[in-house]
């Protein structure tokens, strides 16, 4: 064997080990992204299902000492927050994305606005809480469902208006030309071709964003409050879930630990079903074989 | 039926940049027209500025007469209006990723809130049957995606999207130039035969496409129009010595 065939050998050798080792490392880190994630569920099936039961989706909480009762106000005073919070941020949201990305390029104005949302998505939740609570709830005097609304809002606009930008910046400039150049006005080349051409993207950074704030606490504490009781008026305090397993999950009883088990089970997958359904609504009618 | 273009006295910036200048050209009726010239030459900010998608740039501007027939498309129209008259094609196929073959050709109507479908349907296949990819797409002309076409297919689809709405002047930027030759040679007998119906400006790297499509043939220089003359006379017997240069492979 000369000395060519052998050091080219050696290298095969070296080049296969390597790309194995690579390989491997990143199938690792795969499966340590979703261990975590498998770990938590299942924690919160063996916790939480043996609470689950047909009083838990229909019945308010049962006072101190009672036994029984369930979250149902809880679970719908969360669908109407997150509602009114969609309602409010998606729009706004995507209108800002919108602006920076078609409108705005390289003027001041959209520079401050990148920047603001930049540090909006940093403000801590809690702050926003107390900054919706004397906006709002301090002028009217008392808590609100609608005060809940938009503080998660808030919280969602950032999210959304720097993904929508960045995936219009993704749509090649043709396509607009394309557009422009049959005599589609602007504002409607931007509707019809580039928002929709950039549709995937910014549904999953609405996703994205509302399951962010559909878990959060800290806003709702001193917005919506909370209530024991059924309340479906935007201007009263609601219920909300995840105010409703902190304050059980704080509580001296076991019974209500276990509630706040069921809580969390149910959350997580109320946020699971939202995202799933707006996954195949939204792939509904997309062509195959595109590239 | 198409429309005469003259052009008086266009200049055309990007930025401080002096692309075209002073440039005077009568565009006939129904003829193609061919522009070749080195790149940056100024020939594609040339036809950009026949159908003000020039100004679509924020750094871009231009001044002088375009007329459209009677029109001048910098003063008696809107920009939207103009591009509704004067169609135009890319150098690369442009289809519309999210919109199936149907609605890719008849965006240019739909976009603009046309709703009619008895006269889609219509204006798909007169289309698409001008453009010469009718027979290889009607079978699925709603199931596949625009994008999901082969390069050539896909540019005679944008041919088709173009013709859709009707225009009066047809311009093709590089029309093959991203093609292979099959597909170049079926672009190039599909102008030969809708120059009988529209006016036609063809800018081509392709001295042999000029020769083979156009009537008339401009050449371009550095940002002005050195030559213009029959496409014949352009390329046996030019006035100019740079415009010989150029086509006998002297540079560029």
């Amino acid at each position: 064997m000369d000395f060519q065939t052998r050091s080219m050998r050696l290298n095969k050798i070296r080049r296969n080990a390597t790309n194995y080792f690579v390989s491997s490392l990143s199938v690792l880190a795969t499966i340590a992204v979703v261990i975590p994630l498998i770990a938590i569920l299942f924690y919160l099936v063996y916790k939480g299902a043996s609470s689950l039961n047909l009083a838990f989706f229909t019945k308010p909480p049962a006072p101190v000492g009672e036994p029984g009762g369930g979250m149902a106000n809880a679970i719908v005073g969360s669908g109407i927050i997150l509602m009114l919070a969609s309602l409010m941020g998606i729009p706004i949201g995507i209108a800002a994305g919108v602006y920076l990305a078609e409108f705005g390029r390289g003027k001041p104005f959209a520079t401050a606005v990148r920047f603001t949302a930049d540090v909006l998505n940093g403000v801590p939740s809690i702050v926003m809480g107390i900054s919706i609570y004397s906006l709002i709830v301090v002028r009217q005097k008392h808590f609100s469902a609608l005060a809940g609304g938009v503080a998660l809002a808030i919280m969602m606009i950032p999210t959304i208006t720097r993904t929508t930008e960045e995936m219009l910046a993704t749509v090649p400039h043709a396509i607009r030309e394309a557009a422009l150049g049959l005599g589609v006005p602007k504002w409607r080349t931007v509707v019809s071709v580039s928002l929709r051409t950039a549709s995937p993207g910014i549904i999953t950074g609405c996703m994205l964003a509302f399951a962010r704030v559909a878990g959060e606490t800290a806003p709702l504490l001193f917005t919506a409050f909370g209530n024991q009781f059924w309340s479906l008026k935007l201007t009263e305090p609601i219920a909300a879930l995840p105010l409703q397993i902190y304050v059980y999950a704080i509580s001296p009883y076991d019974e209500w630990h276990r509630l706040a088990w069921a809580g969390s089970l149910v959350l997580i997958a109320m946020i699971m079903v939202s995202v799933t359904l707006v996954r195949i609504f939204a792939n509904r009618g997309v062509l195959k074989g595109g590239s | 039926m198409g429309v005469g273009i003259l052009v008086e006295d266009l200049n055309a910036w990007y930025g401080t940049n002096h692309t075209l200048q002073d440039i005077n050209l009568h565009i006939p009726a129904n003829h193609a027209t061919a522009l070749i010239g080195p790149s940056g030459c100024g020939k594609s900010t040339f036809v950009r500025c026949l159908n003000r998608m020039h100004e679509t740039n924020p750094i871009a501007r231009a001044t002088g007469i375009v007329k459209m027939g009677e029109v001048d498309i910098y003063k008696d129209a809107s920009p939207v209006e103009i591009r509704r008259r004067v169609g135009m094609v890319f150098q690369r196929p442009n289809p519309f990723p999210t919109m199936s073959i149907y609605d890719n050709v008849v965006s240019g109507l739909k976009l603009n809130g046309f709703r009619n479908r008895r006269v889609l349907d219509e204006t798909v296949e007169r289309s698409l049957k001008q453009a010469a990819l009718w027979e290889e797409v009607k079978d699925e002309l709603k199931k596949k995606s625009g994008a999901s076409l082969s390069g050539g297919q896909q540019q005679r689809m944008c041919i088709a999207r173009a013709l859709a709405v009707d225009p009066e002047v047809l311009l093709m930027d590089e029309p093959a130039s991203a093609l292979d030759p099959v597909s170049t040679s079926k672009i190039e007998d599909l102008i030969f035969q809708l120059k009988s119906q529209y006016t036609i400006v063809i800018v081509t790297h392709n001295m042999q496409q000029a020769a083979r499509v156009a009537e008339n043939t401009g050449f371009f220089l550095n940002g002005k129009m050195v030559e213009f003359d029959s496409t014949h006379k352009i390329f046996t017997n030019p006035k100019d010595k740079r415009t010989e240069d150029y086509i006998t492979g002297r540079f560029g």
